[in-house]
């Protein structure tokens, strides 16, 4: 007589993924514990190449970032691309005037994904001291989408050092699936944006509304 | 250096008829200017160049300025050769409408190219034997001339995070047009 066969051991239930500070913990003893997804944002945050590409006074500070002083190859950002076509990075450094806002919309659209904006200095981010010009834009981020915006008139090197840091934080961060992962994976998001129009009196649309619209006040202010 | 008067009763001596009439600087610069009539300004201008004592041989400036009857436009003599300078003639049109057409001094003064370009594309003074009058700055369908006093700026007010002065009354005016739109961000309003 046989005896019935014990029924196989239930499988030990799953161990909680490791989190991010038990990973640091490991790898300070020589462990190294990663995923598909943090493999692969570790590998682009760290070679992000811009395009070579400047507009005004902010790009002599983009300059000196790249050069041996500030050093920006310390963040593998050093490759600056004279093609769109091999460019990551759009660094907007200076005044983007409405004559010269469809060349960069069209430089944006020929950047290949994934391709990360940063708005440098107070006229890309804003029009700065010629926001109320007729001639200027009145920020990058109406026509395209920015991730960092750095402010000052110039922003020194380390700003730009800082606000690429910043960029290479939100590159780790990104899911590569799911509903929250980026533009660049997603069927259903557009990469390419309309370039504007020269008008009879201003760019036709002034503003893409699809990226930008004017912000909510923050407080009621007393008048 | 002669004198704007010195050379405006010689220009009047070798151009009997023509129009030059001295525009007085009364304030501490003290600098003088020649008002010259459009239909011979280009001959006196060869003139001023070509002239032995003066040899006014390098324009360094070309503006525009928006009069309320009139536009006018400056130049800024000086000359190479002879350490002296500057002449600043001045020509003016008849109107701010339609009869907006002077002399071209490009064919005298190369260097007044690109400026005659730029006063034509922001004031709207057209330059008859320019070689090459176009805009410079703005693009080429755009229609108006910024610089004039009656220019319209677009109306793009629809965010001023600190507005104040004039430019808090332009971001009021933007959200009267707009209505109850959500473009109500301007400061104090």
């Amino acid at each position: 007589m046989t005896e019935p066969t014990p029924a196989p051991p239930a499988p030990p239930p799953a161990a909680p993924a490791p989190t991010e500070a038990e990973r640091a913990e490991l790898r300070r003893h020589g462990i190294l514990l990663t995923s598909l997804e943090e493999l692969y944002n570790w590998g682009r945050s760290r070679s992000v190449w811009p395009l070579q590409f400047g507009l005004a006074c902010c790009a002599i500070e983009m300059i000196a970032a790249s050069m041996a002083r500030f050093d920006i190859a310390r963040f593998g950002s050093e490759v600056f691309r004279p093609s769109p076509r091999q460019a990551d990075l759009l660094i907007v450094s200076g005044t983007v005037t409405k004559k010269m806002a469809p060349q960069v919309v069209r430089l944006w659209n020929q950047m290949p994904e994934p391709k990360y904006c940063i708005a440098m200095g107070a006229c890309a981010i804003s029009g700065g001291p010629f926001k109320q010009g007729y001639n200027v834009l009145k920020g990058i981020d109406r026509f395209i989408p920015v991730d960092i915006y750095i402010p000052g008139c110039p922003p020194r090197p380390e700003a730009l050092l800082h606000g690429l840091m910043q960029l290479q934080e939100k590159i780790r961060g990104q899911k590569i699936s799911g509903p929250d992962a980026p533009r660049h994976l997603r069927a259903d998001q557009a990469c390419d944006y309309p370039v504007p129009d020269f008008g009879e009196h201003d760019l036709v649309p002034p503003q893409n509304p699809a990226v930008w619209h004017p912000p909510a006040p923050s407080a009621p202010e007393v008048s | 250096m002669e004198t704007v008067e010195q050379i405006r009763d010689r220009l009047l001596a070798r151009f009997p008829g023509a129009a030059v009439t001295v525009v007085p600087n009364p304030g501490p610069a003290a600098q003088h200017s020649l008002l010259l009539g459009a239909e011979r300004a280009r001959e006196i201008a060869e003139f001023l160049r070509d002239d032995p004592v003066l040899q006014l041989d390098y324009c360094s400036n070309v503006t525009g300025v928006d009069w309320p009857g009139h536009l006018e436009v400056v130049y800024h003599l000086y000359s190479m050769a002879r350490k002296h300078g500057p002449v600043i003639l001045r020509l003016r049109t008849a109107n701010r409408s339609d009869q907006v057409t002077l002399p071209s001094l490009t064919p005298v003064w190369r260097a007044a190219e690109f400026q005659e370009r730029e006063v034509f594309d922001l004031f709207g003074v057209v330059f008859a034997g320019h070689p090459d009058l176009r805009r410079i700055l703005m693009w080429d369908g755009f229609q108006d001339h910024p610089m004039r006093k009656d220019y319209v700026e677009p109306d793009d007010y629809e965010w001023e995070p600190t507005a104040h002065g004039d430019v808090l009354a332009k971001a009021k005016r933007h959200a009267a047009a707009a209505g109850s739109a959500p473009a109500a961000g301007e400061a104090g309003a």
